[in-house]
């Protein structure tokens, strides 16, 4: 993103009083998912009988293409299972709406792929969260990174330049950026890296997965070095308390320039906080999306002045903006106060005080009831911080 | 004239633009956000003076006759070439000829 001309105010200011229209509205279509994820933000799995229908879907489009929202960044759940996924998006190109899909890839066959390479309004992010099939199986499940990588070389033999290559940064792949570039570079994709937060299912691995302070360090030197040809869905400004503001927009946007539609129409702040404290309203309701977002009294409130707390005596708080409200709120800390992963470590000490207290859970849990299969793994060690030990244990 | 010349080294003043077919413009209270829908770039214009410039560029037939009807004054032209000169480096605003 650029900008340009002088403001008499920073823009970044400007943006945290809101938007008539969100910049970046994330919609989750389908709570059902093929795969099963230990981080998944949205703790999908099921399919939720109240799912917006077809018209409904629509009908929210019409919306966007009034309130002239550029783009939309599909997810789920796996949207592409939802039948009418392709109708929907014909919908929305026609209506100028943009779309960029997140997917696991395992619907991106060849001619998917050809069909999505025709057209400059359709994006796609494939989800990887390991440079090697042992790393992200982990993670994704059994299998999940041949999928993606069949998906990429369809796309890339359609001749689809500069799709997304999606990667959640965790403890077990930070070792592995430059590998991920190579990857994204081989298939002429885009890579982009994001945080994993504590929010769905993130929340039973967020403890094992985030990276360590070591390893943000690490992280944040990489993302410099390598500027704005990785995307990074401007998500990991809590890092900029290390020295120089990463690219991007260096704000939680939450309520104020994203916000995220779930599948049932549920208005949630963002994508990581699907909790009824972040509840903003439902499409459904009379006035629709454009009235929750500019009326709803969540996120009025959010676009006022917020309170730094304990971080307002803190010289780095112009650069880090108290961090991301959901990594806060999802690991019990206050919302005016450190982030989690305060790289002064003043999260992480407000974690050892709060020892057990009580943990916020995500209002919506779609997850599969089935007991998850077993996944190859290496021999347990006593040293083991792998998430899945855990899981695996009840 | 020498002092346009170092204001406006591509004379981009005297030739006129429009917005590109693939982007579009939405206003908001700080000015506006530009789209380009081909390269998935968005921009902030950071004045609601830039955006009365930028949508004036298809009436006019030169951009200095698309600040001044915006009301850009002279001494503020140089800051509006500069950004005019970057939305044309990516794209968002095109040569009317083609060229």
């Amino acid at each position: 993103m650029t900008a340009i001309a002088r403001p008499p105010m920073r823009l970044v200011d400007q943006l945290e009083t809101g938007l008539d229209a969100p910049i970046c509205l994330t919609w989750e279509l389908t709570y059902a998912c093929n795969l099963a994820c230990v981080h998944c933000l949205s703790s999908s799995g099921r399919r939720d009988p109240r799912e917006l229908t077809t018209d409904e879907c629509m009908a929210v489009i019409d919306e966007l293409e009034r309130m002239q929202v550029f783009y939309v960044n599909i997810g789920g759940g796996e949207p592409t299972v939802r039948r009418d996924f392709w109708e929907l998006v014909d919908y929305a190109v026609e209506h100028h709406v943009g779309v960029k899909f997140s997917t696991n890839g395992s619907r991106i066959t060849p001619l998917v792929a050809a069909r999505i390479a025709s057209t400059d309004y359709v994006d796609v992010q494939v989800s990887l969260d390991g440079a090697t099939a042992a790393v992200n199986d982990r993670v994704r499940g059994p299998g999940s990174y041949a999928t993606a990588i069949g998906a990429m070389e369809n796309l890339a033999q359609a001749g689809f330049e500069g799709f997304k290559l999606s990667v959640v940064v965790t403890r077990e792949n930070v070792s592995q950026l430059d590998a991920f570039k190579a990857l994204a570079d081989r298939f002429g994709a885009q890579l982009r890296l994001t945080r994993l937060r504590p929010s769905g299912r993130g929340a039973d691995v967020w403890e094992w997965l985030h990276p360590t302070a070591a390893q943000q360090r690490e992280l944040y030197e990489w993302l410099l070095a390598h500027g704005d040809t990785v995307l990074t869905g401007d998500s990991f400004f809590h890092l900029g308390g290390y020295g120089s503001a990463l690219p991007g927009l260096n704000l939680c946007g939450a309520g104020r320039v994203v916000c995220l539609i779930d599948p049932i129409g549920d208005v949630y702040a963002c994508p990581f906080v699907i909790h009824d404290e972040f509840h903003a309203g439902n499409v459904r309701e009379p006035g629709g999306f454009a009235r929750v977002w500019r009326e709803s009294e969540l996120f009025t409130e959010l676009r006022r002045p917020q309170h730094a707390g304990a971080c307002a005596s803190c010289g780095l708080f112009d650069k880090c903006r108290g961090g991301c409200m959901a990594a806060k709120f999802f690991t019990g800390l206050p919302l005016a106060g450190p982030d989690p992963e305060c790289v002064l470590g003043h999260g992480e000490r407000l974690l050892a005080e709060r020892g057990n207290s009580p943990i916020p859970k995500p209002s919506v849990d779609m997850s599969k009831r089935t007991p998850r299969p077993a996944r190859t793994q290496p021999p347990p060690h006593p040293c083991d911080e792998s998430p899945l030990a855990v899981l695996r244990s009840p | 004239m020498a002092c346009a010349a170092s204001t406006d080294p591509s004379g981009m003043l005297d030739r006129g633009w429009r917005v590109a077919p693939q982007v579009a413009v939405r206003p908001e209270p700080f000015g506006a956000l530009v789209y380009h829908f081909g390269t998935r770039r968005l921009t902030f214009l950071k004045s609601r003076l830039l955006l009365d410039v930028v949508s004036a560029l298809a009436d006019h037939g030169t951009a200095r006759d698309a600040c001044r009807a915006a009301g850009v004054a002279e001494d503020e032209m140089p800051g509006y070439v500069t950004a005019l000169a970057t939305l044309a480096g990516s794209g968002m605003i095109v040569r009317r000829d083609g060229a």
